[in-house]
């Protein structure tokens, strides 16, 4: 008997899809606002911690996976220096495939 | 030691692209508690919402062990892994999570939740409480909130919710703790805390839904909180018997005072429109006396 | 050689299965399979996880987890016991699960009753398990030993089924197997098909479209028709397995029980009567005799109902004056289950004959030989008559209802 008949799934990004294609607005980083890149080495990180799609590095400045954030605008929201602003999507039109947004530094 | 965000490992068990909602609190504290024990775990998921976040056959979207069971059956599917896994000697390979959402834990499952805490089964349960049958629809649970509008209690639930964790207490259990999806780091450390003790151990989650409560889903983390500044929702852990508030609840407390009220938590959500004043009043009575009740125990405890 | 009741044969052949977990919840007439097993964990005699189930969904559902980890499990209920784990009978077969569960036939209810008939496990005859009816005690011991070998061979759940009271609580002599030849004969469980590993992490059942779709490789994996078909297809596989399995327990026991059916003295007979489980036992005193009085009467025992043993039937039923299928049980609106299996079997087969039915031993009324002998008089004097469509023959019914 085959693995087939039973249904045994393998775990993978992207299980549903593009899921950046169900955004309305997506998140902008405003680089020079952000607390770990003001200084310099790993601290705040809340963006990272809040994201529910797991969509934020935990870096020096966020960098956002816009294939598949949501646009939900937690990150925006909790981020305690004002660094993130969610923008409407039709201001950006369809984004490019592996597209992020990590901001200019 | 509470666990602060930078504190937190940087795992990725919980894979983007997955179909929850946009701002789903499940997400947020589901990479957390995968990260609490490190993706050593098999989860028992009935029918919910996290059902769908696991993902739909042949890719999921959870990189741990995973095995869905029928709606009622978590705690009996995880005390079966567990009996097996002794059985065939790969029981320190693993822990075993039951995750269910509030109907398939205090409500259609509580039989079985009941009984394997009476055999104090080794596995940890935790309950995400998004405070109705949010995969179906949002229908009203025993876990819904007095006041809230659902499919099912168009005019506002009448009763107020069941406190699941108290029954879980009544039950002898060695961990019992009340936590938020909005506090990952407290989700972090009572699953670590509960992966070091023997026997069930049961967590119960409170987890903000926008799409089912009626908010905005960039709020989900800023109303999971107010929830606990208001009293609604209060972070603690008995062990062993002995009760202790933790994280904003513990500061609240020693604050002297609970920061927000009912009716400006309420006012933050769509589900609760409708309520009139004397409703609103019976809430914050309610929530005015079990409040006390934990500060008591607290204090207490705490000598 | 050992005296003990059906009961007491359910559990040790648990026990020679070396079952590694067992959940399940008392309920008559099935209880001292329970205890028995539970008796013997503590005492150490049986190596196993017991686990003291709140109820039978989740005696079922404990049976499921620990399966799906890869450990053999043992389970047992009864009627109402039976019908409340029905979510999880159709999950456990769904899910593939070498499940072996015995069954103490009883009425269910409404109305009460704790008496034997056969509607419980006849009422999960669509789920997907296999189902095997045992005559006697000797026979519960032999066919759960190889219900083991058959599931984990197909990846199927099997339902050992034995008449409540008739059965379970009857004592008969009984000869129980050694150890090392049932060791040989089911060796430790293989690794089990699914995979629960974090080396490999895997979501077990999760939701299945209607329609095949691709994994993350490209690879198209199958639709939910098609995983049904799969195991449907292993149901029929057990048509060949059972006997299989049967022939190779004879090898370590000396003892087969006919594979799929077994016939007593059905070579010359002209009315053939059909029964599964104590019943075609007592089937066989029955046509002794009527074989002395002249009627040349024989009995087909239906061992295996489900796979339903369609074209051993038909062989056996060839060229009969008549066939006459007892039933305890009935699909309420048409008629008794094995009946209508048989009639279905038999429809544009060559040389059929007219198949009767007769319901009897609901709520655990009476049925003996002599019952038997006189349906089979009826439905040879109907056949004689040129009936071929006749209604059910209601036996030993007391009242008019």
């Amino acid at each position: 008997m085959s693995e087939d008949e039973i249904s045994m799934s393998r775990p993978s990004v992207g299980e549903a899809g593009r899921t950046g294609d169900w955004r309305n607005s997506r998140p902008i980083v405003e680089s020079a606002m952000c607390l770990a890149v003001k200084q310099g080495k790993v601290t705040c990180q809340i963006c990272w911690a809040y994201c529910p799609d797991g969509c934020i590095t935990r870096s020096i400045g966020p960098v956002i996976d816009l294939t598949y954030c949501k646009g939900c605008g937690i990150c925006a929201q909790e981020c305690p220096a004002g660094a993130i602003t969610m923008v409407p999507e039709a201001e950006h039109g369809v984004c490019a495939l592996d597209e992020t947004s990590e901001g200019e530094l | 030691m509470a666990t602060k965000i930078l504190d937190l490992p940087d795992s990725s068990f919980v894979l983007p692209g997955n179909r929850s909602c946009a701002g789903c609190g499940i997400g947020i504290a589901l990479r957390q508690i995968t990260a609490a024990l490190e993706g050593r775990m098999v989860m028992t998921v009935p029918a919910s919402c996290l059902t769908v976040l696991g993902g739909m056959y042949p890719v999921s979207s959870v990189d741990v062990p995973w095995v869905n069971v029928a709606f009622p059956s978590t705690a009996a599917a995880a005390s079966g892994i567990a009996a097996g896994l002794r059985a065939i000697g790969r029981a320190d390979e693993m822990t075993v999570l039951a995750m269910a959402g509030d109907g398939g834990t205090g409500d259609i499952g509580i039989q079985a939740l009941s009984g394997a805490a009476e055999r104090n089964e080794d596995f940890i349960y935790l309950c995400y409480d998004n405070e109705a049958y949010m995969n179906t629809g949002t229908q009203r649970s025993g876990l819904t909130p007095a006041g809230a509008r659902t499919t099912t209690t168009w005019a506002g639930k009448r009763e107020n919710p069941k406190d699941l964790p108290r029954i879980m207490e009544a039950h002898g259990i060695p961990y019992v703790a009340s936590t938020s999806a909005a506090y990952p780091t407290d989700v972090y450390d009572k699953v670590v805390k509960a992966r070091g003790i023997t026997g069930l151990r049961y967590i119960h989650m409170n987890t903000p839904c926008p799409s089912g409560w009626g908010f905005d889903p960039k709020d989900t983390v800023r109303l999971g909180k107010l929830a606990v500044d208001a009293g609604l929702v209060v972070l603690y852990e008995v062990e062993e018997g002995v009760f202790r508030l933790t994280g904003r609840s513990a500061s609240l407390a020693k604050s002297g005072k609970l920061r927000t009220s009912v009716a400006e938590y309420l006012a933050t959500q769509s589900r609760f429109r409708g309520m009139d004043v004397a409703a609103i009043e019976a809430v914050q009575s309610w929530v005015d006396g079990r409040w006390a009740g934990y500060v008591a125990r607290d204090a207490e405890a705490c000598g | 050689m050992s005296v003990m009741t059906g009961n007491e044969a359910a559990a040790t052949a648990a026990k020679l299965a070396r079952v590694q977990v067992i959940a399940a919840y008392p309920i008559t007439p099935q209880s001292p399979v329970v205890e028995t097993l539970s008796a013997w964990v503590e005492s150490g005699e049986l190596p196993a996880e017991f686990v003291a189930v709140e109820s039978e969904h989740s005696a079922l559902t404990v049976c499921i987890g620990a399966s799906t980890v890869g450990a053999r499990v043992f389970t047992a209920t009864s009627s109402n016991g039976l019908a409340y784990m029905n979510e999880q009978v159709w999950w456990a077969a769904g899910a593939r699960l070498p499940i072996v569960m015995c069954i103490a036939n009883r009425a269910l209810a409404a109305p009460w009753n704790v008496l034997n008939d056969q509607q419980d496990s006849m009422s999960e005859r669509d789920a997907g398990w296999i189902q095997l009816y045992c005559r006697d005690n000797q026979e519960i011991l032999d066919t759960t030993i190889q219900a083991y070998r058959i599931a984990e061979r197909l990846h199927v759940p099997v339902m050992v089924c034995y008449d409540g009271f008739l059965l379970s609580h009857t004592m008969m002599p009984v000869s129980v197997p050694n150890a090392e030849s049932i060791d040989a004969f089911l060796p430790p469980l293989a690794a089990p098909l699914t995979v629960v590993d974090t080396a490999d992490p895997r979501n077990i059942g999760p939701v299945v479209m209607a329609d095949p779709r691709a994994d993350q490789t490209g690879v198209v994996r199958p639709g939910y028709m098609e995983l049904r078909v799969m195991h449907q297809r292993a149901l029929l596989e057990a048509l060949k397995v059972i006997p299989e399995v049967d022939a190779v327990y004879a090898e370590a026991t000396g003892r087969s029980w006919g594979g799929l059916v077994w016939g007593h003295l059905l070579d010359d007979a002209d009315v053939v009567i059909v029964a599964a489980g104590s019943l075609a036992t007592q089937a066989t005193v029955a046509v002794e005799t009527l074989r002395s009085e002249g009627i040349k009467a024989g009995v087909l025992g239906i061992r295996s109902y489900r796979p339903f043993p369609a074209d051993a039937v038909r062989k056996a039923l060839a060229g009969r004056k008549v066939a006459l299928v007892f039933d305890k049980a009935l699909s309420y609106g048409y008629e008794g289950p094995i009946c209508a299996d048989v009639r279905a079997a038999m429809l544009g087969a060559d040389s059929s004959p007219p198949v009767f039915g007769a319901v009897c031993g609901l709520g655990g009324r009476e049925v003996g030989p002599e019952h038997v002998a006189d349906a089979a008089r009826r439905a040879i004097t109907d056949a004689d008559t040129g009936v071929s469509i006749r209604e059910t023959d209601w036996i030993n019914l007391k009242l008019e209802g």
